[in-house]
């Protein structure tokens, strides 16, 4: 670890590289300030924001008046407009609300109004018969549903990464694998940062720690919530469920607790979950005998049809609630300290209208910007179905043959992509991190056919690499 | 398939014969077809070897040479490839079939560039693949360590037999032979292998004296990182957990069907291979498979002889007369079957092969149709749920083309 770039304060320290603390960092970089993105773990996205829905919320359904309403509904537009823009893969596929029994369907015209308060006015409400007319495959016994357009599925791990990314860019530094132990400092004086690979001093802080914000804000002597991680379980179906599924069908909430919702992924693969259970394990991302088989239970209701096809993957992710049906962010100007705590489960969609409001609480705090300036441009490879992948590119394939070598066959992941990944800006530090950057080793056969090979052109990159990465940043990244 | 770039600019091309998966079956096949002057016959192979799956079983097991001298995995992939040059046929590794273009049109990727081709016949011969844990649905944390008996192969093929590669202790599960040569594997590369565990009532498996749990199932995982335990669950139902940081699954084979799915090929219930009939046509005239597409984890020389079976019908579509899809009546199962092949019985005799869910001791077996009984009887002491059993075809001169489906029934 170099020590001079340790003993320069940094204008801002976000601490926490979730989709939010990298919205949050890019954000920071459109300004000439000295900002650093500090993560426990050895990637960025590797908490909540790896394991969730991937859907892209337009926030209908939230408590009307609350800022997760507000941020959620500018958030949608946003990062809509951005994905474009940077390559993220979105598809707007709609959503229907289906309702299984008579006080579900009572409950649509009440969900339609609340949506109307959250200014979303575009809701349908649609009869037993249209509905099957739209989605053919759905389970018997559907009365109706309430279609909300605009509802859209993203990939979570390019979202973020083109966040990081573009920090990164911009000159945002990431340090990476460096857990946060304690803060103190002088009344008045920076921030002095321990951690566990070597000191950091800043003026102003952020808290985007996601499941750990309390704990993060227990070292600045700040008691505000507590985090209960809510844990999701989720099952992906394979490829050929794909056309079983035409919207995201999301239960109708309601006194019997909540439904699972069963959802395309712009992978071209089906989901079917979330469970909810409240834990006091931080760290209890594993699933469950009882969990897969109360989904793959309810799945058959939905989607019967989807108990015939192969699970590719199951995995948990732990939302961060705090007892609160809203956000909690705060800022603390005595303390140069913002909170962006209990983002239980929307924070993706309303990830850079976060940013923009944490902005706005860092100003609160006294932080003077400067001019804004524009970022420097990002575009991520493509991970999407509905758009164009370098397997079918038959330029990418004649300038370079390394994308016309498929090493993950189950989702036609060439050697291009992996050399690129592997050579970014925001690299992989090891496959899970390459899975994410390329989809590699997520499909049908989870890398038991690509691992060992993917394994070796990491070692390859490591190896060829590894002079470069000493000279820079002192292995930070 | 849904999604059509504009910068998907392909070379077409045209072949008489195009066989997806260059494995025994497609090898089998090739040769036959192209010494029988098929004309241009081409395997498409998406690895960067031919031979498929046997070409990682470096054991014996696979036949003998000429001389009689006993041949391993990669010893008879080696004899496959070759025969099928010889006989003329094209292999083509590190071609990757990604969907198709038409019902005989095949695209495809290489380095080379993108290509449609377009074949007078297609044979996929794309095999099959161990379930995978999500598959296996096999609760607990995302750890490092649980790998199938394929990518223990791999991983030897690639960096050697090295423990670092693999791990310390392992546990092996299922009750298959490959089960037992994923522990003689583990062995070789320096691993300790604690426990087989398997379902099935009886140790299969030659484990050389590693303790064989019978009638027991692994049941979680356990670990942060990297793998610290499995649970499982024996007949009594009580819980138990044993240490190690490795766990190998073994068997379970499912078919590799996705090209088959995409290009709209109704699937034989229970197998989930495409549905064939005894010609091993499917629904789409021109379109045939053999091998672990339609019946995984069956060894190589049953594979290879339904690629020279399939040959046979290749060489009839060829020669003329208009194109038919598979035709017959419906074979369905009952009872504790895991599949039956082929799916549909016609036009010709052709014996059964089927395999059951789990193990079976003394099960009867009865083949009706509408009520009435075809055949009847205990064809195996044990029949283990690994091994298929074939039902030769005397008894299908009983059913009535005209009648209902053709019901297989087994029962301990």
């Amino acid at each position: 670890m170099s020590g001079g770039a340790a003993d320069d304060p940094y204008d801002v320290v976000v601490v926490g590289a979730g989709v939010v603390g990298c919205a949050v960092a890019r954000a920071l970089a459109r300004y000439p300030l000295r900002v650093a993105l500090v993560e426990a773990a050895d990637d960025v996205g590797e908490g909540s924001s790896k394991a969730n829905t991937a859907i892209l919320h337009t926030g209908f359904d939230a408590v009307p008046g609350t800022l997760e309403a507000g941020l959620v509904r500018a958030g949608h537009r946003l990062l809509g407009a951005y994905a474009a823009e940077a390559g993220i893969p979105v598809e707007p596929v709609g959503a229907l609300l289906v309702a299984w029994d008579e006080e579900q369907r009572a409950a649509l015209p009440g969900l339609a109004a609340k949506a109307a308060r959250n200014g979303h006015h575009t809701t349908r409400l649609l009869g037993a018969a249209e509905l099957r007319r739209r989605e053919p495959h759905l389970g018997p016994g559907a009365l109706g549903a309430l279609a909300v357009p605009g509802e859209s599925v993203i990939c979570p791990w390019t979202t973020t990464l083109a966040y990081a990314t573009q920090a990164v860019r911009s000159g945002v530094r990431l340090l990476l694998g460096r857990r946060v132990t304690a803060v103190s400092g002088a009344p008045g004086g920076p921030h002095r940062l321990s951690t566990t690979r070597g000191p950091l001093t800043a003026r102003f802080l952020v808290n985007a720690c996601g499941l750990y914000a309390d704990r993060f804000d227990a070292l600045l002597g700040v008691q505000d919530f507590a985090v209960t991680p809510r844990r999701g379980q989720l099952l992906v179906y394979d490829k050929p469920a794909r056309a079983l599924v035409r919207h995201i069908l999301l239960p109708v909430p309601g006194p019997l607790g909540k439904g699972v919702l069963v959802a395309p992924t712009v992978y071209g693969n089906v989901l079917l979950g979330p469970t909810a259970e409240d834990l006091t394990d931080r760290t209890a991302t594993g699933t469950t005998a009882e969990g897969l088989a109360g989904l793959r239970e309810q799945g058959a209701r939905i989607v019967p049809a989807l108990v015939g096809e192969e699970v590719t993957a199951a995995y948990a992710g732990l939302r961060a609630a705090t007892g609160r049906e809203d956000y909690r962010c705060a800022a603390r100007p005595a303390l140069r300290y913002v909170t962006v705590g209990g983002i239980r489960s929307t924070g993706l969609s309303a990830s850079l209208a976060l940013a923009e409001h944490v902005l706005g609480l860092l100003a609160e705090c006294g932080l003077r910007t400067g001019p804004e300036r524009p970022l420097a441009p990002v575009r991520m490879p493509n991970l999407g179905e509905a758009f164009p992948r370098p397997y079918r590119d038959a330029a990418a394939v004649a300038r370079d043959p390394g994308f016309g070598t498929v090493v993950c066959h189950c989702e036609h992941v060439t050697r291009g992509e992996v050399r690129a990944a592997l050579a970014s800006d925001v690299p992989p530090a090891g496959l899970d991190g390459l899975r994410r950057r390329t989809r590699a080793g997520a499909g049908r056969c989870q890398g038991g056919h690509c691992r060992p090979a993917l394994q070796a052109l990491f070692e390859e990159h490591r190896r060829s690499a590894g002079r470069r990465r000493y000279g820079k940043d002192g292995g930070a990244r | 398939m849904r999604h059509e770039g504009t910068r998907e600019e392909r070379a077409a091309r045209a072949v008489d014969v195009l066989v997806v998966g260059a494995g025994p079956a497609g090898l089998a096949a090739a040769a036959r077809l192209a010494a029988a002057g098929a004309g241009r016959v081409e395997v498409l192979e998406r690895e960067p070897e031919a031979g498929g799956a046997a070409r990682l079983c470096a054991h014996p097991g696979f036949g003998a040479d000429r001389r009689g001298r006993p041949l391993d995995g990669p010893g008879y992939a080696g004899r496959a490839v070759r025969a099928a040059v010889r006989a003329g046929a094209a292999v083509r590794t590190g071609v990757s079939v990604t969907g198709w273009a038409g019902p005989l049109v095949l695209e495809t990727t290489a380095p080379t560039g993108l290509e449609a081709v377009r074949a007078r016949a297609v044979v996929l011969a794309t095999g099959a693949r161990e379930r995978a844990r999500p598959a296996r649905l096999l609760p607990g944390t995302r750890v490092r360590g649980v790998l199938t008996a394929g990518e223990l192969q791999r991983t030897v093929a690639l960096f050697g037999p090295r423990p670092e590669r693999i791990g310390q202790r392992a546990v092996v599960a299922g009750d298959g032979p490959e089960a037992g040569h994923a522990v003689r594997l583990l062995r070789r590369a320096g691993v300790a292998v604690v426990a087989v565990v398997g379902e099935g009532p009886r140790a299969a498996v030659r484990a050389g004296g590693v303790p064989v749990l019978a009638e027991t199932a692994v049941t979680e995982v356990t670990g942060r990182g990297r793998l610290a335990g499995v649970a499982v669950r024996g007949r009594d139902g009580r819980p138990r957990t044993v240490g190690c940081d490795t766990l190998v699954l073994t068997g379970d084979w499912v078919p590799e069907h996705a090209l088959a799915r995409a290009g709209g090929l109704p699937l034989a219930p229970g197998g989930r291979g495409p549905l064939v009939d005894g010609a091993l046509r499917t629904a789409v005239p021109g379109v045939f498979a053999a091998g672990g597409l339609l019946h995984g984890g069956e060894p190589a020389a049953r594979a290879a002889a339904e690629g020279r079976a399939v040959a046979t019908a290749v060489l009839a579509h060829l020669g003329g007369g208009a194109p038919r899809a598979a035709e017959g009546l419906p074979v369905e199962t009952s009872g504790p079957l895991r599949w039956v092949h082929p799916g549909l019985l016609g036009p010709a005799p052709a014996p059964l092969l089927l395999q059951a869910e789990h193990t079976l001791v003394r099960p009867l077996l009865t083949v009706r149709q509408d009520g009435r009984v075809l055949h009847r009887g205990r064809p195996a002491g044990v029949l283990p749920a690994w091994r298929s059993l074939r039902l030769d075809a005397r008894w299908t001169r009983g059913a009535d083309p005209g009648g209902g489906p053709v019901v297989v029934d087994v029962r301990e």
